[in-house]
């Protein structure tokens, strides 16, 4: 059984969202992807400061099965990566909603987050799909 | 027998589920127009093995056996016998990468000693399993640059006019709907190469990626050193495009200024493959270690196994179109395995050394047969720039006939270049490698002594 956080909202490709105190939101893929994905070995992060539109295929995590591709969640400024990625990209594996974070979002005007899961919906999604 | 496994009973069985008369019918979407009107009747009735052997052999005499000195982008060498020998034994003889890799060690083994020779001569950290041919290498090459600097947007990329017309024609055709723009970058006419200085001007505008070749298409050395710290500085990457025989004595790619080239890539056809109207040849592609996800094609590698033993396998396939299908980093996913085997063959042969005295051994020759033709009245070599194998000639009477009055004496002198150079007026591209002797250099310079005088007079 995956482990879904309560607090965040998910998308249907499989990325999480966390609202921060700051304004920001972090972004991540689910406990789901990762063990579909299998073992990481290597994750090319976007650039800080690029714009992003929702639903932009916005950087890539590359596991032994198959390099792919993590969409946008919202539109936004990317403000920071997680570099530690970098070099252990197994974080990802380990640590889905923690130290494999992805990167962090300033998310522009706009409704977009209502497009997003709540935990419950997400959970039903991956059942319907397994 | 024809090479269709179903028979006409089946097929016809399977036009009838799918609801369709004739396996024509399926084509009716494209519209008629379209449809090619080559027919059968066009095509002249089959030959036995006896009538098409002598058939070839007539037409092969045709060519007669001239003796020739062009150059261009494909080399004519000596080959070992054992290279050929070898390479068309059935263990190895394949035209790609298997299927089922895995299950040919031996092959695999190969590849991966193909890709540590290549990675030595260039200098570069990495290699990959070979791709079709020197052009298309350079068009990768220029598509894992747009990829890779992730620093630059602007996707131009600086292509000097002294790489091969051809190969610019190719990169062109390959990359210009991919929103890349290829900005030409000029040559000095009396130097033959890149003024270094000349880039001073376009320092701080955005650039992807420089290619530099060496030597360039007129033979001639670029300025690596200098060109490659200026792109450097200048957040450009380098794409190193060189002679792989040239390597062996010139500075290879990896060591080019202060950080060296990132990219190296090239022809592979002077390495054991014979002159063939034009291929199959191979090319060859080289990074550094960074790079390596961006790299398009197969990549062995040298791994054990649960018992320790050491075996060979594809890797770092998690890019490539079987599983990122359109995103791949090139949809040529293979590799030119026969011609990789030869040349594999070829390199193990001749060893570092051999291959360095191949490489000075053309060096030289080239001086003596320049020598000769420069003395000649109306003969002048165009630039006065250090060249490897191959020099650009300037005659004083027009050069196509002197071309046609010299190959009814099988002699081919060089590559008329005034069509893509208009701008050097008459003159030819001329090359001498080890196999041509004192002797041959001396016939040239006769018949073309001989040539000239008479034109002239005429």
């Amino acid at each position: 059984m995956s482990n879904v956080p309560e607090e965040l909202l998910y998308t249907k490709t499989h990325e999480w969202v966390r609202q921060n105190e700051d304004g920001t939101v972090t972004v991540g893929i689910t406990d789901h992807a990762q063990d579909l994905l299998g073992d990481m070995v290597y994750v090319e992060l976007p650039e800080p400061g690029n714009s992003l539109a929702v639903g932009d295929e916005c950087m890539v995590v590359e596991s032994v099965k198959a390099a792919s591709d993590i969409y946008c969640p919202l539109s936004g400024e990317v403000v920071e990566v997680n570099i530690a990625l970098a070099d252990t990209p197994e974080l990802i594996n380990q640590d889905p909603y923690g130290e494999g974070w992805l990167f962090t979002l300033q998310p522009a005007e706009g409704g977009e987050r209502e497009e997003l899961m709540e935990a419950d919906a997400y959970q039903e999604l991956i059942e319907s799909e397994s | 027998m024809p090479f269709i496994p179903h028979t006409p009973e089946e097929v016809r069985e399977m036009l009838e589920v799918i609801g369709v008369e004739r396996i024509e019918d399926l084509f009716s979407e494209i519209p008629t127009e379209l449809r090619s009107s080559i027919t059968s009747k066009k095509i002249p009735p089959a030959m036995n093995e006896m009538e098409i052997g002598r058939l070839m052999r007539e037409r092969a005499a045709r060519d007669g056996n001239p003796l020739c000195f062009i150059g261009a982008g494909a080399y004519e060498h000596h080959i070992p016998a054992a290279v050929w020998e070898l390479a068309t034994r059935g263990e190895y003889y394949t035209a790609y990468t298997p299927y089922q890799a895995e299950a040919s060690q031996g092959i695999l083994q190969l590849l991966y000693e193909f890709q540590t020779m290549m990675a030595s001569l260039t200098g570069m950290e990495l290699s990959n399993a070979s791709l079709y041919d020197g052009a298309s290498a350079l068009a990768e090459a220029v598509l894992m640059a747009v990829r890779a600097n992730r620093k630059s947007k602007s996707r131009r990329v600086l292509m000097p006019l002294t790489v091969h017309p051809v190969y610019r024609k190719v990169v062109r055709t390959i990359v210009r709907h991919q929103g890349i723009e290829l900005v030409e970058l000029p040559y000095c006419t009396a130097c033959g190469n890149i003024v270094p200085d000349s880039l001073a001007s376009l320092s701080g505008e955005d650039f992807t990626a420089l290619v530099v070749p060496q030597p360039n298409f007129f033979g001639v050395l670029e300025e690596v050193d200098q060109l490659a710290d200026w792109a450097h500085a200048n957040g450009v990457l380098v794409i190193g495009l060189i002679n792989p025989t040239a390597a062996a004595v010139l500075a290879p790619p990896g060591e080019w200024g202060e950080q060296g080239a990132d990219i190296a890539c090239g022809e592979g056809q002077p390495l054991g493959i014979p002159l063939a109207s034009g291929g199959p040849y191979f090319g060859f592609l080289c990074c550094r270690e960074q790079l390596v996800r961006q790299m398009p094609g197969r990549i062995v590698g040298r791994t054990v196994d649960l018992d320790g033993k050491p075996g060979y396998t594809l890797t770092l396939q998690a890019r490539e179109q079987h599983i990122r299908r359109s995103k791949a980093t090139s949809n040529i996913c293979t590799n030119q395995g026969l011609m990789t085997t030869a040349a594999t063959i070829y390199l193990s042969l001749l060893g570092p050394e051999g291959l360095e005295r191949v490489a000075a051994a053309c060096h030289d020759n080239t001086r003596q047969l320049l020598e000769k033709l420069t003395a000649i009245e109306g003969v002048e070599l165009q630039f006065d720039g250090e060249f490897f194998h191959e020099a650009v000639l300037r005659f004083d009477v027009p050069v196509e006939p002197l071309l046609k009055r010299l190959a009814r004496q099988q002699l081919l002198a060089g590559y008329p270049i005034a069509e893509e150079y208009p701008e050097l007026g008459d003159a030819l591209l001329v090359c001498c490698t080890e196999t041509k002797s004192e002797a041959d250099r001396e016939r040239f310079a006769g018949l073309l002594r001989e040539a000239m005088a008479e034109m002239r007079g005429s």
